[in-house]
Parts: C-alpha cells; sequence; structure tokens
C-alpha cells in the first residue's frame, strides 16, 4: 500500500496544504468555547453589552475564517485525491497491458478489471477522507484536552481518564465487529452465488424439477444472513449507549469537581461552561476517526490488491535485435515442451516439426490435446519451457516481440470484435490499410455480402462483445482483420467452428488461392478442414503421434485413422 | 407510483408493527431524556456561580437525577438499535426470500430476456441498497424528527426569544444544503457517466487482453483510455469538491446558530430573564438542534434512493408467474412417447413469428434429428417440448394429453435432457450427477458416469465424486462438463431423451463411443436429437431439416440424400474442398 504513495508525489503541495487547513479550521473551532467562557465570565458580569456584542461578532469571524480554510482543505484534498486515484489508474491500466498471456490467466480478467474500477474507487475516496480527517480529529481531542489544562489542571486530569476510556469502548467495538462485518459479507456473497447459479441454470433447474430444493436452499443461506446480521448489529448497538454514558460520567465529574473548583475561587461558572463544551467535542471527534478508520482498513485492503497486481511482472523478456536472415525454413519448433502456469502436467511435449514459406499446415486431435497451446506458442503468448520456436532460422526469443507479432496473423477461437465501426474493427490489423484493401479481406472471409447487405457497409457499428452480430459473421469478420494484416503467417484456430460447412469450404478455397507465400497454420476438430493441407500434424494428449499428408497418415496413423472414421461413417 | 411503493413498503413492515410500535416509543424516551439533561446541566451550574456562593444542595440532587437519566437514555438507545436491526433485517430477510421464490417461477422468457447481471443486483444489491435506507430512515430520520420537535418544545419552555432565533437562522443550513445537494446531482450524474464509460472500456480491453496483445494494439487503447480518464479526472473533481463543500457550510450556520444564541442569550441573561445555566443549556440545544437538520438531508437522498431499489425489487415480485398449472392436470403420467405437434405456431416478439403451422407425429420410440441453419427454430422447438416456452397458436400432445393437461413437473419427470451450455451448480461432482436422482447408489452413479465416460477422469480428480466444483464448473474443461451432464442423463433414464448439441464439445473419437451410448440408451425411447455435425444424426428414424421456423425437408438420411435439395446441400459441403 504504501508503495502506491508514490502516485501522490506530484500533488506534495496539495497533500500537505489539505491537512494543515484543517488543522487552521479546527484551531477556530476550539477558540469557540474560550470566547464564550469570557461572554459569560466578563461580558454578563459586567453587563457590557458592546463587550458582549463584540464577542459575538468574534464568534461570527471564527466561523467564517473556518469555513474559508475548511473550503481550502476541501478543494486541496478533492484534487490530491481525484489526481492520484487518474495516475494509478493509467499506470495500472498500462501495467496490465504489458502483461503476457501467463499473467493474465494467472489474474483472471475479472480480478483485473475489478482493481481497475471498484478498488481505485475506494482507493480515491480513502485517501480524500484521509487528508480530509486524519489530523483534524486527533486535533481536536487534543486540542480540546490541552485547552482543558490552559483552563485547570484539576479539571483536565478528568479529560485525560475519559479520553482512554472512550477510545478503548470505540476501538474496542469497532475491532470485534470488522471481522464479524467480514463474515456477513461472506454470507452475502453466497447467497449472490446461489441467486446467478440458479439464473444461468434456470433451464436444468426446471428440468430435474429442482425449484424447490433450490428454495429451500437459498432460505437457508438467508436466514443464516440475517442471523449474522443480527448478530453482529446487536454489538455494534452497543457503541452508542456506552459512549454516551462515559461521557456523561464525566460531565457529571466535571461540573461537581467544577463546584469545588469554583467554591475556592479558582475557576469561573463560565469556565466550567466551556470545559463542558470540550467534552462533547471530543465525542463528535472520537466517532468520526472510528468511522474513518473502517473507511481507511478497506482503502489500504484495496490498495495492497492493486499493489500485488503491479508487483505481478511480465515474465517475457525482450531480447536481441538482430537482423533477420531469411532461410528456407518458417516455422520450426526444435524438442518443444510447455506447461501452463504452475500445472505439473506439461501441456505439450517434445514436440519437433518444421515447415516452409507458403506451406499450409492442419494441426488435429481431441478435445484438450494441446492444439491451442502449439499455436499460442509460434507469437510468443506463451515462452516455452523446454525446447525452442524458430522462425526463419532464429530463436523467437530473439525477436523484438512487436517485429514478431508483425509477422503473424492470429484468428482465434473465440470471436472477439470491439465497439466500433466494421472499418475501425479491420483497421486493428493495419492502421494505413485502404477500403479496397479492407473490402478484399472481407471478400476472402466470406464476409463481403452481409456487410454489404448492410446499407451502412463498413460504417455498420459494432456493439460491445459484437453482439447485433451473430455467431458465424463474428467469425468472418475475425478472419479478415487478420487478413488486412496482410501477414506472413497466418493462424486460424478453429475459426470456422460457427460457419457451416459450405461456408467454410468457400473459405478454404478463396484462402489457398489467395496465399502467395504466406504460410497458414489451421487448427481444426474436422478432418475436412485440414486434409488438403500440405502437412498435418496429429496431436494426442500433448505428444505429437503424426506428422504427414492426408494419404500418409490415413496409412501410418492409428488415431488418424480413427478421428477420420469417426467422421466418415455413414458417407 | 412512489406512493405506491411506499404502500407496499409499509404492507411488509406491518408483520412487525409490535416491533415498530416498540421502536417509536423506545424513539420518544430516549429524546426526551437526551434533550431533559442539558436544562439539568443547566441547573446545576446555575448552582456554581462564583467563589463561596456554591450550593451543593443544589447540584447534588441534580447531578444524581442526570446519572440516573443517563443510564435510562443508554438502555433506550441500546434497545432502540436492537429494535431497529430487528425490523430491518427481518424485512430484508421476507423480501429477499420472495424476489428468490419468484425467480423460480418466472417464465423462462423473463430470464432470458432480462440480462442476468441486472436481475442478480436486483436480489442483492438493490435489496441491500434497501436495507442500508430502511435502517437509516428508523434511527436517524424518526428520531431526527422527534429531536427537532422536541428541542423546540423544550426551548420554548425556556426562553422565547432565543427559541426565535434559532428556528429563524436553522433552516438557512437546509437551504444551504439542498442548494448544493442540486447543483453536485448533475456534477455526480456526469461523474457516474463518465465512470460507465471508462468502465465500459476497461471492460472490453481488459476482458479481451489476449486479442489485443495478438494485434500489439496496446498503445493505442491506452490513447483511448488516458482521454476518457482524465475527462473522468476533470468529473470526478468537481463532483468531490462541490459535494465537499456541504460539510464546511452547514458547519458554518450551524456557528451562526451558536453566535446567535450566544450573544441573544447574553443580553438576556444581563435583563435577567434566564439564568447562566439554562443559557449553557441554549447553546447545547444549538449543537444539537442543526444535526438532525443536517443528518435528516443526508437521510431523504439515502431514503429517495432506497424507494428507487425497492421500485426495482417490487417489480421483479410482481412480474407475472408463468401460467399456473391446470386444475386437474395429470401428475402421474409415464409417457410411451407418442408426441404429436399440430399447427404450432410460436413468436418470442409479436413482431416476428419463429414458428408457424408447424406438424408433426412422433411414435414411441423414434429418433427425431433436427438439422439447419443457425437461427432456424431448433433450439425454440426443445423449449416447446419441455414446456420451457408455451406455444403462441396450435397444441403439443404427449400419448394423447395436451401439455396443458400435464403438471410441468410430470411433464419434465419424463424428459432426459442434455444440453449445449452445460451447466453445472455448486457442489461435489457426485451432488451434479444424481440431480435428478438424489437417492442413487454409488454403483448406479458409477455405472452411469463409465457410460458417459466419464468415469475415467473423475476418478483422477483429487477428491474423485466428491470433488468439489467450483463456480461453474471453473476447474473443468468445456468437454469434461459436457460429459458430466450426459452422466445425468444417463443415471435418470427418462422415457423421452432430448439432446441439443450434447456431444459438442467432444472430441469426435469420444463422441462415437458416447454416441454409442446414447444409441443404447434410445432404444425404445423416444428421442430428439440437434446437432451440428451432420455425422452424429444419419442413423436417426427421421430427419427433419428446419429453415426459418419451418420443415423444409423430412425423411431418413439416404432418402434426403437422394432427393438433392437443402439436406444433401449442407451435408455433403462437409467433405468439399
Amino acid at each position: 500500500m504504501i508503495k502506491l504513495l508514490r502516485f501522490l508525489k506530484t500533488y506534495k503541495k496539495e497533500s500537505i496544504l489539505a491537512p494543515l487547513f484543517k488543522m487552521l479550521e479546527a484551531s477556530f473551532e476550539l477558540l469557540v468555547p474560550v470566547v464564550m467562557a469570557y461572554i459569560i465570565d466578563v461580558g454578563i458580569v459586567n453587563q457590557d453589552k458592546t463587550m458582549i456584542f463584540r464577542m459575538g461578532g468574534v464568534l461570527i469571524l471564527l466561523g467564517l475564517i473556518g469555513l474559508i480554510c475548511s473550503i481550502t482543505a476541501q478543494y486541496y484534498s478533492a484534487k490530491a485525491a481525484v489526481g492520484f486515484a487518474a495516475k494509478l489508474r493509467h499506470a495500472l491500466f498500462s501495467h496490465m497491458q504489458s502483461l503476457s498471456y501467463n499473467e493474465i490467466d494467472q489474474i483472471g480478467t475479472a480480478t483485473m478489471i475489478a482493481r481497475l474500477t471498484s478498488d481505485i474507487n475506494q482507493l480515491q475516496a480513502g485517501v480524500n477522507m484521509v487528508l480530509r480527517l486524519f489530523l483534524r480529529s486527533p486535533f481536536i481531542v487534543l486540542g480540546a484536552m490541552i485547552m482543558a489544562f490552559t483552563i485547570d489542571v484539576k479539571e483536565a486530569l478528568i479529560f485525560v481518564l475519559v479520553i482512554p476510556v472512550l477510545s478503548v469502548v470505540i476501538y474496542g467495538i469497532m475491532f470485534l465487529t470488522i471481522p464479524k462485518y467480514k463474515k456477513v459479507q461472506q454470507n452475502l456473497d453466497q447467497v449472490l452465488s446461489i441467486t446467478r447459479e440458479n439464473l444461468s441454470g434456470a433451464r436444468v433447474i426446471r428440468a430435474f424439477n429442482m425449484e424447490s430444493q433450490e428454495m429451500e436452499r437459498f432460505h437457508e443461506k438467508n436466514d443464516q444472513l440475517m442471523k449474522m446480521q443480527l448478530h453482529v448489529g446487536k454489538i455494534s448497538a452497543l457503541m452508542n449507549p456506552i459512549t454516551y454514558i462515559i461521557v456523561n460520567l464525566g460531565l457529571i465529574a466535571l461540573i461537581y469537581t467544577g463546584a469545588l473548583q469554583v467554591g475556592k475561587g479558582i475557576l469561573t461558572q463560565g469556565q466550567v461552561i466551556a470545559l463542558v463544551n470540550y467534552m462533547s467535542q471530543i465525542l463528535v471527534e472520537l466517532i468520526k476517526l472510528a468511522n474513518l478508520i473502517v473507511t481507511v482498513t478497506k482503502a489500504v485492503a484495496c490498495g495492497n490488491r492493486v499493489q500485488a497486481v503491479f508487483e505481478i511482472e511480465s515474465t517475457m523478456k525482450e531480447e536481441g535485435t538482430k537482423s533477420v536472415v531469411k532461410t528456407q525454413d518458417c516455422v520450426v519448433f526444435d524438442h518443444v515442451s510447455f506447461a501452463y502456469g504452475n500445472a505439473k502436467e506439461e501441456a505439450v511435449s517434445d514436440i519437433s516439426f518444421s515447415t516452409k514459406p507458403g506451406d499450409i499446415i492442419g494441426i488435429i486431435g481431441g478435445t484438450g490435446c494441446g492444439k491451442s497451446t502449439i499455436i499460442n506458442l509460434i507469437p510468443r503468448f506463451y515462452d516455452v519451457t523446454g525446447g525452442n520456436v524458430k522462425l526463419y532460422g532464429k530463436d523467437i526469443r530473439e525477436y523484438k516481440i512487436a517485429e514478431l507479432r508483425e509477422k503473424i496473423g492470429v484468428v482465434p477461437q473465440k470471436a472477439t470484435l470491439f465497439r466500433g465501426s466494421i472499418r475501425k474493427n479491420m483497421k486493428w490489423g493495419n492502421e494505413l490499410a485502404s477500403d479496397e484493401q479492407i473490402i478484399k479481406a472481407l471478400e476472402i472471409a466470406q464476409a463481403k455480402e452481409f456487410v454489404f447487405a448492410n446499407e451502412k457497409g463498413l460504417e455498420y457499428k459494432i456493439a460491445q462483445g459484437g453482439k447485433n452480430l451473430s455467431g458465424g459473421q463474428k467469425q468472418r469478420l475475425t478472419i479478415a482483420r487478420a487478413l488486412v494484416k496482410q501477414p506472413e503467417i497466418l493462424i486460424l484456430d478453429d475459426s470456422a467452428s460457427a460457419l457451416d460447412f459450405a461456408t467454410e469450404a468457400k473459405l478454404r478455397r478463396e484462402l489457398s488461392e489467395m496465399q502467395d507465400k504466406q504460410t497458414i497454420f489451421i487448427v481444426s476438430q474436422r478432418v475436412s478442414s485440414i486434409q488438403h493441407a500440405d502437412k498435418i500434424l496429429v496431436l494426442d494428449d500433448g505428444k505429437l503421434v503424426g506428422i504427414g499428408t492426408h494419404e500418409q497418415l490415413l496409412l501410418d496413423c492409428s488415431i488418424y485413422q480413427e478421428i477420420y472414421e469417426s467422421q466418415q461413417n455413414n458417407h | 407510483m412512489k406512493k405506491g411503493t411506499i404502500k407496499k413498503i409499509l404492507f411488509y413492515l406491518k408483520r412487525y408493527w409490535i416491533s415498530i410500535l416498540l421502536s417509536v416509543l423506545l424513539a420518544a424516551g430516549t429524546v426526551i431524556s437526551t434533550l431533559y439533561i442539558p436544562i439539568l446541566t443547566g441547573a446545576a451550574i446555575d448552582g456554581i456561580l462564583g467563589e463561596g456562593s456554591v450550593s451543593f444542595d443544589i447540584i447534588f440532587p441534580v447531578l444524581w437525577k442526570i446519572g440516573i437519566l443517563v443510564f435510562i437514555t443508554a438502555i433506550c438507545q441500546w434497545l432502540l438499535n436492537i429494535c431497529n436491526n430487528y425490523i430491518t433485517y427481518h424485512v430484508i430477510n421476507d423480501i429477499r426470500r420472495k424476489a428468490f421464490d419468484k425467480l423460480e417461477q418466472l417464465p423462462l422468457k423473463y430470464i432470458d430476456r432480462n440480462g442476468q447481471g441486472e436481475i442478480v443486483s436486483r436480489v442483492v444489491a438493490d435489496v441491500d441498497q434497501f436495507a442500508d435506507g430502511l435502517l437509516m430512515g428508523f434511527t436517524q430520520f424518526f428520531s431526527g424528527i422527534l429531536m427537532i420537535v422536541g428541542t423546540i418544545c423544550f426551548m420554548l419552555s425556556v426562553n422565547m426569544t432565543i427559541t426565535f432565533v434559532v428556528v429563524l437562522i436553522t433552516p438557512l443550513s437546509l437551504c444551504v444544503a439542498a442548494f448544493i445537494a442540486k447543483k453536485t446531482y448533475v456534477m455526480f450524474r456526469h461523474q457516474s457517466e463518465t465512470r460507465a464509460e471508462i468502465t465500459t472500456h476497461i471492460d472490453e480491453m481488459i476482458g479481451n487482453q489476449k486479442v489485443i496483445t495478438a494485434f500489439s494494439h496496446q498503445e493505442k487503447s491506452l490513447e483511448e483510455f488516458d482521454e476518457m480518464n482524465t475527462r473522468l479526472e476533470t468529473a470526478s473533481l468537481q463532483a468531490t469538491f462541490f459535494s465537499s463543500i456541504t460539510n464546511p457550510a452547514t458547519r458554518f450556520v450551524n456557528a451562526l446558530v451558536y453566535a446567535g444564541v450566544g450573544l441573544v442569550g447574553a443580553y438576556q441573561v444581563i435583563h435577567g430573564r434566564i439564568s447562566v445555566g439554562q443559557l449553557s443549556c441554549f447553546l447545547t440545544y444549538a449543537n444539537q438542534y442543526t444535526k438532525p437538520f443536517n443528518e435528516i438531508s443526508g437521510v431523504i437522498t439515502e431514503l429517495q434512493n432506497a424507494i428507487a431499489c425497492a421500485e426495482r425489487i417490487f417489480a421483479l415480485i410482481e412480474e407475472k408467474p408463468q401460467q399456473p398449472d391446470a386444475d386437474h392436470a395429470k401428475d402421474d403420467l409415464k409417457a410411451e412417447g407418442k408426441i404429436e405437434l399440430s399447427h404450432v405456431a410460436f413468436s418470442y416478439t409479436k413482431e416476428k413469428e419463429l414458428i408457424r403451422d408447424f406438424n408433426l407425429c412422433v411414435t414411441p420410440g423414434q429418433r427425431v434429428a433436427i438439422v439447419g441453419p443457425t437461427g432456424c427454430g431448433k433450439t425454440t422447438m426443445i423449449n416447446l417440448l419441455m414446456r420451457f416456452y408455451d406455444v403462441t397458436q396450435g397444441s403439443i400432445q404427449i400419448d394423447g394429453y395436451n401439455l396443458f393437461n400435464i403438471t410441468r413437473r410430470n411433464l419434465r419427470e419424463n424428459y432426459g435432457m442434455v444440453l449445449q451450455d452445460t451447466w453445472l451448480k455448486t457442489g461435489t461432482i457426485r451432488e451434479n450427477i444424481t440431480l435428478g436422482k438424489p437417492d442413487a447408489t454409488q454403483e448406479e452413479i458409477i455405472e452411469a458416469a463409465k457410460a458417459a465416460h466419464a468415469h475415467g477422469f473423475i476418478k483422477r480428480l483429487p477428491d474423485g465424486y466428491d470433488t468439489q466444483i467450483t463456480e461453474d464448473g471453473g476447474n473443468l474443461s468445456q468437454g469434461q462438463k459436457q460429459l458430466l451432464c450426459i452422466s445425468r442423463v444417463m443415471l435418470c433414464l427418462p422415457p423421452m431423451l432430448i439432446l441439443d448439441e450434447a456431444t459438442s464439445s467432444i472430441d469426435t473419437r469420444t463422441e462415437i463411443k458416447i454416441q454409442k451410448a446414447f444409441g443404447v440408451l434410445m432404444k425404445g425411447r423416444t428421442s430428439f436429437i440437434v446437432a451440428h455435425r451432420l455425422s452424429t444424426i444419419t442413423e436417426a428414424d427421421v430427419i427433419l431439416v428446419m429453415k426459418d421456423g419451418a420443415i423444409i425437408e423430412q425423411g431418413k438420411h439416404e432418402e434426403l440424400l437422394r432427393q438433392n435439395g437443402f439436406y444433401a446441400h449442407l451435408y455433403n459441403s462437409q467433405f468439399a474442398v
């Protein structure tokens, strides 16, 4: 958390001035009871109306100066807090963008979004509160005590006694309840997850007639939540009554000893009233401080979570920039192994193959056999854990990452498009692409027809997540996007799964006609999608079990034969 | 509209009227004794006049009174808090329970149409917000008003003129607060709009980080982010700063009241109308009196918010439930599997008819496959058969009974269903498999899992059948989830089967094996199969080729190929280059 304070550096001036002005305001507030005591002891006793009038003016003046100081403080603290949040948000967003696939998998998208949004908002509120109140409240508590000492030492001793007792009660109750509130939150999370589960599984729950069981389950958790809330409520309900008792006992003591002191002529009536005033100011500030501590603990927790993300460094190192020597080989895998994150087992192991520029490579295999893993290693989305991947004879780790990815167009399994026009989405591949280039790419990807069926054509606005397009349309657009890039290597990761067979066949034909020296990797579960490739890699459980053309594999690879037959029976 | 909502809230409160009455009495007690203490303090101070003139005869009894009163107040306060908690949390519990129970009775149309996130936020976040508002309303709004009224009465009983000063100046604080609130409202709206905008951007960019990386698009997206971030900073600063003026401003009004009381009070003392002790009592009142005003203005926004939340929750609770089962609906049907659809029409929205004049007769034990392009109405057919949706016209009959004359429970018992969208509940693997048959023995479970080829991977999981599945099966692959869903059906052995893309995520070799298991299972059972891969349906007794909500071709695989129509085209294209 403390490390995050570096983002406040730009706002050093504001972060110092804000609490300073707050303290000024507090000092003026502390003077009020003294002025009032003066009115009573001098003004009233001497029946001096002009003096009383003047003192009334002083009271208003104190209020006015307090107002100005306070507003200045609020401005500086708002500026520092908001600026802090903006700087932090920028740094975090930029940091997240630098992470490699490995770290993204590890953190998870939902978590990253939460850190960037709600956590930073909480932090902003926390910083704002701290700047405004963290000095003010203790200052008033201490100040009131010191003022009491200036009036009378004996009376002040009552303050010395009351303040710690009050603090113990307030903070004791707080520390007792905070962990319980966490439990309440956990209970609430359970209620939330049951609700979510019942919505996403509405069909299955009804199909299996589980409605009443689910209701019972919910009622149980709901009751648990209520019991916990009532339990915590009971404890925190003690706070007000107990502090009330303590402060008023202090008051009784003040009046009693005050009366003794006045009787001896050491104190005046007005001073006793001033002391009573200080006592009630202390209570108000201690409670404010307690609320502040709750906000601060929350903010610190958020801060720690944000800092944890900052501490995750991209494991991908960028190295050499040696110029590229084109060799005969395009992509070469040399005894490559790879394991995800902390997984014990390797996702792929000991994979070796080589390709020539212009080859079409098919990759086939069952669910979870490592097809996509291999594909992800080529653009260095993950770093191999063993062996190496070479491109044009050079280890891909020796390329600049941007330079490497420049050469590769990837069409991922999940078709993802972004808000904005189709043209804007297409230009992701190439900022400078002309409309002709885009239309050409759309044509190859079998998307031209439906794009121009709409009168807006390339201007058609895609909604978030491409919600206004069908699955097949999205897939075709993502293929076109990769084509606009005119990459040297095109990777289609099961990218035609939502297309019907006729469209997929057309797409394949266009791709094979278009390519000049373009290397294409096609990942698929369908034999028909890859059977015409120059080279087919057959994967099973992370191992390469066959390599060759369709005809060769049919002869010598039993797994390929099985896959083929499973898709060909009855034909 | 709002009035209606408040009425409904009152309805939920009615059950707790005794507690509410108690709460009111306790609040009144607390307020009166809290207000009486400054008067006593004043009286005590009047006993302390100066050197040599301190009258302990006055002070002692007064201090005793204060002490007793303090304890009474504290106890009242404590009971009041507990009472308010009791009412609030019980009402919330009732509302949440009602909302959830409603979810289970709503037509699926509602759940499909409204975003899940939105419904969840109604049941959880809105209810929570409502709880906060309600609790604050009880604790602060009510006692606040009592406090104001009480203070005026107590002040009037001591001195008219000073009371007048206080009553005149205080509303100023309300005006200031209202003025600032009105000004800042626009700014807050602006801030939350900008915040929403940046959140959407974050959602999109971070959510698809992998694509961004693949296209080296980081810089561009950071640029866009920075532009929004700067705007958010400005909007945030305005909203934060202007709203934070409220406190100092009301504090200033407070200071004015205090100065006014001090000034006028001092004159009154000089003129002998009140004592110094009474003046000190007024000063305490002056401080206390403005506090509830400030609190109430805060509470009012909170209450408005709470009512808005309540409105949303009630909208959910009052949503029309699915049509209840008919009175004499059949409840013990053991279907043979004869299904007849006649002149069925259906539409999700009024404008667009999805299925029209659909006729079909399925004999017991028949295997029906449904194929066609996306959006042709395949899944809709399943929705109608299971009565997730009701037909808009025509009728569906099972064994001669109209679906409307069978209870939903009974109807669904007769189906085994595997959907493309695999859903697993949090719990163990075992709980998920036994969803349809909670009393199944271990042997039965294992047998079902074996039939679905799931036993192998389940065995390898850390705790086998007792392995916990995290929310939505995060720790399993899509294919494994589908195998579990299939095991579920293998265990129940219902008379009719519905397989909607049941093996789409499983590799073709495993699929063949499962198809075989299904083949055994389907023997003698009427079954409906929706599939993307045409190879999986060639053995069907009848293939329905659907397009735009109607059957365009119908027959066995070979017949359809011979017809050389739409089906033949679809089928052949999967082997073309």
